[in-house]
């Protein structure tokens, strides 16, 4: 593989793929690196019912369908990389990644996305398949007719909540505010779902158990104590985070990790541009990531020409 | 009938599985859904089948009731999230892991058992 490219993209979700898409089918000798799976949060979609044009699908199919436009194009796609290290000083900017191999190219583009994020203590990433999950479509029926908390109070961790009481006799939802985050019409049908019952102003402290989880420690914040409750099961939605960790000093991020663009989706980096999930934003869609990734594509291909 | 939509080969039925597993030295074999937790393992699957060639790959439909044996393996009891990934050494299951898996784990599993 060429060490030398036009453009590098970072990330091959939406934003990634329909950057890749337009810079390989402009010509652009294109590469995108990808930490994770071709397609980043798509894949974690069993249904997209909103993409124009497209009838109800699957985020892998989608994304399948994106990757498969960008190879045409001649884009390459090296997926599952773990990134060292940055340099965007200069005029030829560098990648390096932690097997050695090093990249270089006359333009960056960032879409590195966003994660759910972890509850960061004990015990989490012990049981993560033997009692913690992640998603209740996945998972669900593994606790049929058992108990289980919810961590959460955003619209996600309400629907899902609701979801999960077609398995579970009983779901507990722990929410660390008085009140939710989430649409008005979401809130209600938890309330109203007799399987559902909250502790509000509450906390998750320590995961326990014997090979697979049987109790959680949940701490009242006003008065700071802590209960143990017997589970068989937590699920975790507590929101996304930006993937921007190691761009700190990279690049201007605000105050929550999210990449500052203007209009032309440039960083204040010189030929290093950003899109998705991962920049400033308040809608976070398949189509704004895909709108973000054209405008940054096209954005690359006039800065290489005022370049040349 | 398959069930999965990945480029990687599926195994229809517990019979193909036993052949599989018996007929070659190591083998790793991710038995899900087409789910969040799942795709990321085939993505990771796809990657290492390029590179890796003592190793077969192959997935099973988590549903398809063939896959009695994953599902019912004492490797697997206690397990509460797809997919269940099984790694295969002359056809005895020498680890076997739950849930979501990146490409570092799947990889020290096969440095580990699998390494030519
Ligand atoms: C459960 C769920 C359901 C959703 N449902 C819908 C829906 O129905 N309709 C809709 O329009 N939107 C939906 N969304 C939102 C939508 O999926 C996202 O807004 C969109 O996919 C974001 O695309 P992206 O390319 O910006 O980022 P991502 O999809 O997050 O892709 C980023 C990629 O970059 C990789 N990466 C991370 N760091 C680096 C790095 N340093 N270098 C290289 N690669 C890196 C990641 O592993 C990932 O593969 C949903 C999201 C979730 C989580």
């Amino acid at each position: 593989m060429d060490t030398t490219y036009d453009v590098i993209i970072l990330g091959a979700g939406a934003a990634g793929l329909s950057a890749g898409i337009y810079t390989s089918r402009a010509r652009l000798n294109t590469l995108i690196l990808n930490e994770g799976a071709v397609g980043g949060q798509m894949v974690l979609t069993h249904e997209i019912a909103n993409y124009p044009g497209v009838e109800i699908t699957n985020g892998y199919a989608l994304a399948n369908i994106m990757k498969k436009q960008a190879k045409d194009f001649g884009c390459k796609i090296k997926s599952n990389i773990k990134i060292s290290n940055y340099d965007f000083s200069g005029d030829l900017k560098t990648i390096n990644l932690n097997d050695g191999r090093s990249f270089q190219a006359k333009s960056v583009i960032l879409t590195p996305g966003g994660r759910p994020r972890n509850l960061n203590i004990p015990g989490e990433d012990q049981f993560k398949g033997t009692g913690i999950s992640y998603c209740a479509t996945c998972d669900g029926d593994f606790f049929t007719d058992k108990e289980i908390v919810v961590v959460g109070g955003g619209n996600s961790a309400l629907e899902e909540a609701v979801s999960l009481t077609r398995y579970a006799t009983k779901v507990t939802i722990v929410h660390q505010f008085d009140q939710f985050q989430a649409f008005k019409h979401a809130i209600i049908e938890a309330q109203e779902n007799p399987k559902i019952n909250f502790i509000m102003e509450s906390e998750l402290k320590v995961f326990s158990g014997n090979g697979k989880l049987s109790a959680v420690q949940i701490e009242h914040l006003p008065t700071g104590k802590v209960a143990e409750m017997k589970t068989d099961g937590a699920f975790i939605f507590i929101g996304y985070l930006p993937n921007t960790e190691d761009l700190h000093g990279v690049v201007d991020l605000n105050n929550r990790g999210e990449i500052v663009v203007d209009t032309d989706m440039k960083t204040n980096v010189p030929g290093v541009f950003a899109a998705g999930d991962c920049i400033v934003k308040k809608y976070r869609q398949v189509t704004t990531a895909v709108a973000d990734g054209t405008i940054a594509a096209l954005s690359v291909a006039d800065y290489l020409r005022s370049k040349n | 009938m398959k069930l999965l939509q990945t480029n990687i080969h599926e195994i229809e039925t517990a019979g193909e599985l036993e052949k599989i597993i018996n007929e070659n030295e190591n083998v790793m074999v991710c038995c899900g859904r087409m789910g969040p937790m799942c795709i990321p393992v085939y993505e990771v699957m796809e990657e290492l089948e390029e590179e890796r060639e003592n190793v077969k790959f192959y997935t099973m439909a988590f549903d398809n009731p063939e896959a009695a044996p994953i599902r019912n393996a004492p490797q697997t009891r206690g397990f509460m999230g797809i997919p269940f990934t099984m790694y295969y050494k002359n056809g005895k299951v020498i680890e076997a892991t739950s849930s979501i898996q990146s490409m570092k784990q799947v990889t020290n599993i096969l440095d580990e058992h699998f390494s030519s």
